[in-house]
């Protein structure tokens, strides 16, 4: 419970390691030392042990099946990746989709955001969160959660934080199984834009095959209303949760805090700018509802998709890959004539090899995708999605469309009036810290964000129908040679797919989640990936002893980042899961203190 | 099989080369719900002791131990639900395509094929969700380097646990939910000794959720048999001619949509692309073209097609007419005299 000691004093210190890291998508192991006399992590590796080799059996198919295969990279978000694909192969086959498409499409994906990080948080993260969880812990913690009100208790409806954490056990915790159910209509929202989840069926190159009926928006807008009036319970009840954690453990904000490197890739296009041109990429990039950038040190040194691409480097590190700087290079220059570097994903040649884990030498699926400066190769991180959008968002100050406005300092949040609740504001401010918590955080209030664009999106849509609008599609021939690249927000952070077509087929083909880049292994430079990183920088507030310490800041930490790992791994070719954090040197420790596996 | 059914513990490993998509789905479904069958909300079945990464409280070894007491044979009877592709782990010299945890010995991972080895002796019954692990699926395509497949060719097809429960494999990419959830309740009724022994085709799949074509089930089938065929996606009538596979594709997503009765794939607008299918995705690719043997199916069609839908208008339109003798001018006329209301 205590924090840092003021004193160092001699290390004592445990290997430990989680494998699988469970509550989270896919397989995760994290490997760390910690030193229990000063209570901090001193080292710490991440390791995915799945490949599948995406890009690698992709090659030579046909490049209109691009969405309907990537998606398949993941479960969760697969239609994340659908969309991405399909940006990129409208680019590739220079087809721009109806504007009633381009809508359908962002609310599918705002319906997506509402569902994932819902589950997410409520039946994932939330459990780290719960009394199971900190009874067991840390025992102090709960008995001042049983003595502190909620301040918003009168929205949410617990009186004491300790409330809240009951209301979060899994699989009895009325706030647990509420989420659950939100998750289902929020998943039917999305499923009445794209057809499937977690596979979409209704997306295409071109447009989308969903029929534009008054009927379909009828029924997203009357979820749509469920969920905002939701939503307006339970940032609230967030905010009492995470506010509390920093009262109730001081220096808490240095749990999962790393130096600011964000990235976000954007997401929502607006069908009046977005031509999906590679050569106006700048220009309706800076107009997407989630502006595109990069923020470090707290500034915004890029919002423009075109350095963004031209800066992406794939790194091996410590990876089970060959490099491939022998390899061929597909693309010299981009379509405005930039050189691009050998080591960008359109020239990237995927090598796998199977080999023993070795934490000196190789020891992950996951490579190391870092975004170069000019000067530097940046280790960047997407905060588990939410985060980096609101970062640069907020400092781009450009997005308002009434419902959702960017200030500056923040964003701003309209949810108009629902069944019980009257209009209600939020404002996501830009936070002190770059940690556990405020990723948490961020991804409330961006559920907020995703249900306030979407009532925006409706309301064009709806236009467009009742204009007599309803076209979805638009025909296109596929060249036999392109080069596009497709760039979004996956729920949990930047996602790019980079595509080569040549003689009409598929000759690269590279898609980048956010989780190769936060779940990346150590690069040639020795720069650790942001799991391994802001882990490092962890200390240790959990009163347990060694040999029953379960890792709960390390586990908060990391899964703040909302892991996907299936993601991680494909891009490459490889699908990765690890995170592990095992207790080499004392194997009691693995079988005390156990909790029991949900119910 | 006839133990008093108290609790059988389901053993979930997503670490095949998946998605997790299947796991997700489960999380899904409302017929039944995952808390329902947890919680023991249906009657006669025994509560599921829910052992997936994606749920679990407990984490790494503390999450592992319920998966090395069941390879021990500690742990009462389980069902083994196995999700993604297996791979070959014979085609490379070293180090693994997939593994489950880290092996306290060596201190390397543990391959996802050796827990299936340990496992699958050990199980009531095993379950393969989706198509990746029913039959290999998306990893599995033509150039794949892991040599991947499903669990039928790497246990065998004939494969019965031991109390001699086939293999039960429910495709779908991912799997409809509700189709995992409910198979999942048949074998709990059947472990209870409740229900028959489940039914399955020549490939494994329930024969009550699998019998049907997509097509059989689809709400656009109507048109299909009207000669109406949409040439651009988004059209409301049949889309057999953009790519739709629905008329030879095995499943029940046209009469059971996909998340409570919403959405699904031909009937909102979305090509069959056979993800139910042990030949997906190869055989159906590339997918947004007319599939080959519709080209006679649908224009044998044509003729036909046209001629009742031309009558069909005609009745329509006498339908859509209201009798005549429904009106201020006629009021009682069908009565068969003049008289009037009042």
């Amino acid at each position: 419970m205590t924090a840092v000691p003021p004193v160092r004093q001699p290390p004592r210190i445990v290997e430990m390691h989680w494998d699988p890291i469970t509550r989270i998508v896919g397989s995760l192991g994290l490997f760390t030392k910690i030193d229990f006399a000063n209570r901090e992590v001193v080292e710490c590796h991440s390791t995915s042990s799945i490949f599948r080799g995406f890009s690698v059996f992709m090659k030579g198919k046909d490049p209109r099946d691009a969405h309907l295969i990537t998606s398949r990279i993941c479960g969760i978000c697969g239609d994340n990746h659908a969309t991405c694909a399909m940006y990129a192969q409208n680019m590739a086959f220079a087809v721009k989709p109806p504007p009633l498409a381009d809508w359908i499409v962002n609310l599918g994906e705002a319906a997506e955001y509402m569902f994932d990080h819902n589950l997410f948080q409520d039946n994932m993260v939330g459990v780290d969160y719960c009394e199971q969880m900190v009874r067991s812990t840390n025992p102090g913690v709960w008995e001042q959660a049983k003595r502190t009100p909620a301040p918003h208790a009168e929205l949410h409806g617990y009186r004491t934080i300790a409330d809240i954490m009951t209301a979060l056990n899994p699989f009895t915790g009325a706030f647990y199984l509420a989420t659950l159910e939100v998750s289902r209509y929020s998943r039917e929202m999305f499923c009445l834009m794209e057809g499937r989840h977690a596979h979409p069926s209704t997306l295409y190159p071109g447009g989308v095959g969903t029929v534009a009926t008054v009927q379909l928006f009828t029924d997203y807008l009357a979820r749509l209303a469920r969920y905002a009036e939701f939503m307006k319970r339970c940032v609230p009840l967030h905010d009492d949760l995470f506010d509390f954690f920093y009262a109730a453990l001081p220096g808490y904000e240095q749990v999962g805090h790393r130096r600011t490197l964000l990235g976000c890739w954007g997401s929502f296009n607006d069908p009046e700018v977005c031509d999906y041109t590679y050569a106006n990429m700048s220009t309706w990039g800076r107009s997407m509802y989630v502006t595109p950038g990069i923020v470090v040190d707290g500034k915004l040194i890029t919002q423009d998709l075109v350095e963004i691409n031209l800066g992406m480097r794939v790194l091996l590190g410590h990876s089970f890959y060959d490099d491939w700087q022998g390899g061929e290079t597909f693309v010299t220059h981009d379509p405005l004539g930039n050189a691009v570097d050998q080591r960008h994903p359109w020239n990237q040649t995927t090598i796998p090899r199977p080999q023993q884990r070795d934490f000196a030498g190789k020891y992950s699926w996951v490579m190391a995708p870092r975004w170069f400066d000019g000067k530097d190769h940046l280790a960047l991180d997407s905060g588990g999605g939410p985060l980096a959008r609101f970062w640069t968002t907020a400092l781009a100050g450009r997005v308002d469309l009434g419902y959702v406005e960017a200030t500056g300092g923040g964003v701003k949040i309209r949810l108009p009036r629902t069944a019980t609740l009257p209009e209600t504001e939020l404002e996501w401010k830009i936070p002190r810290w770059c940690n556990t918590i405020e990723r948490n955080r961020a991804r409330t209030y961006f559920q907020a964000y995703a249900a306030a664009c979407a009532y925006a999106f409706v309301e064009r849509a709806l236009a467009e129908v009742h204009a007599g609008r309803t076209r979805t599609w638009n025909e296109f021939k596929v060249p036999e040679q392109a080069v596009a690249c497709g760039f979004h927000e996956a729920v949990r952070g930047m996602l790019s797919h980079h595509l080569v077509i040549r003689d009409g087929k598929i000759a690269n083909y590279h898609p980048y989640a956010p989780t190769p880049w936060n779940a990346s292994v150590r690069d040639l430079y020795g720069t650790p990936g942001p799991y391994e990183d802001a882990v490092q920088n962890t200390p240790i507030f959990e009163e347990s002893p060694p040999d029953e310490f379960k890792g709960i800041d390390i586990m908060r930490t990391v899964r703040s980042f909302d892991p996907c790992l299936p993601c991680g791994v494909h891009m490459t070719l490889g699908n990765g899961r690890v995170v592990e954090a095992h207790h080499s040197p004392f194997y009691g420790v693995q079988t005390s203190g156990r909790l029991p596996a949900a119910q | 099989m006839a133990a008093p059914a108290g609790e059988i513990a389901v053993l979930w490993i997503n670490a095949g080369l998946s998605c997790d998509g299947d796991t997700i789905a489960m999380t899904a479904a409302t017929q039944p719900s995952i808390e329902d069958l947890v919680r023991g909300a249906i009657p006669w079945a025994p509560k599921i002791k829910l052992y997936n990464p994606l749920l679990a409280t407990a984490v790494g070894d503390d999450f592992l131990a319920a998966f090395y007491r069941g390879a021990a044979g500690e742990l009462g009877p389980f069902i083994l639900v196995v999700e993604g592709s297996i791979p070959d782990e014979s085609n490379q010299p070293a180090g693994c395509w997939a593994a489950f945890g880290t092996d306290p010995a060596t201190g390397q991972p543990i391959p996802t094929c050796e827990w299936i080895d340990r496992l699958a002796p050990r199980a009531w019954a095993v379950v393969a969700a989706g198509t990746c692990a029913a039959y290999g699926g998306i990893h599995a395509m033509a150039g794949n380097p892991t040599g991947c497949m499903g669990l039928p060719d790497y246990l065998g097809w004939e494969w019965r646990s031991h109390a001699g429960v086939p293999l039960v494999c429910i495709p779908g990419c991912p799997v409809q939910p509700d189709n995992l959830t409910e198979t999942l309740l048949y074998l709990c009724h059947q472990f209870a000794g409740r229900a028959a022994p489940i039914p399955l085709d020549e490939v494994l799949r329930p024969r009550w959720l699998f019998a049907q074509t997509v097509h059989e089930g689809c709400d656009r089938g109507g048109y299909y048999e009207q000669g109406e065929f949409g040439a651009v996606h988004g059209s409301p009538v049949c889309i057999v001619k953009l790519g739709c596979w629905g008329p030879v594709v095995q499943c029940n997503v046209g009469k059971r949509g996909w998340i409570g009765g919403v959405g699904g794939c031909p009937n909102v607008g979305g090509i069959c692309i056979g993800c139910t299918m042990p030949g997906f995705p190869d055989k159906f690719q590339p997918f947004m073209e007319e599939p080959p043997g519709s080209l006679l199916s649908a224009a044998a069609l044509m003729t036909y097609g046209k001629a009742i839908k031309a009558l069909r208008q005609f009745t329509k339109g006498s339908l859509n007419k209201v009798p005549s003798w429904r009106s201020r001018s006629s009021s009682g006329a069908a009565w068969g005299g003049g008289e009037s209301d009042e």
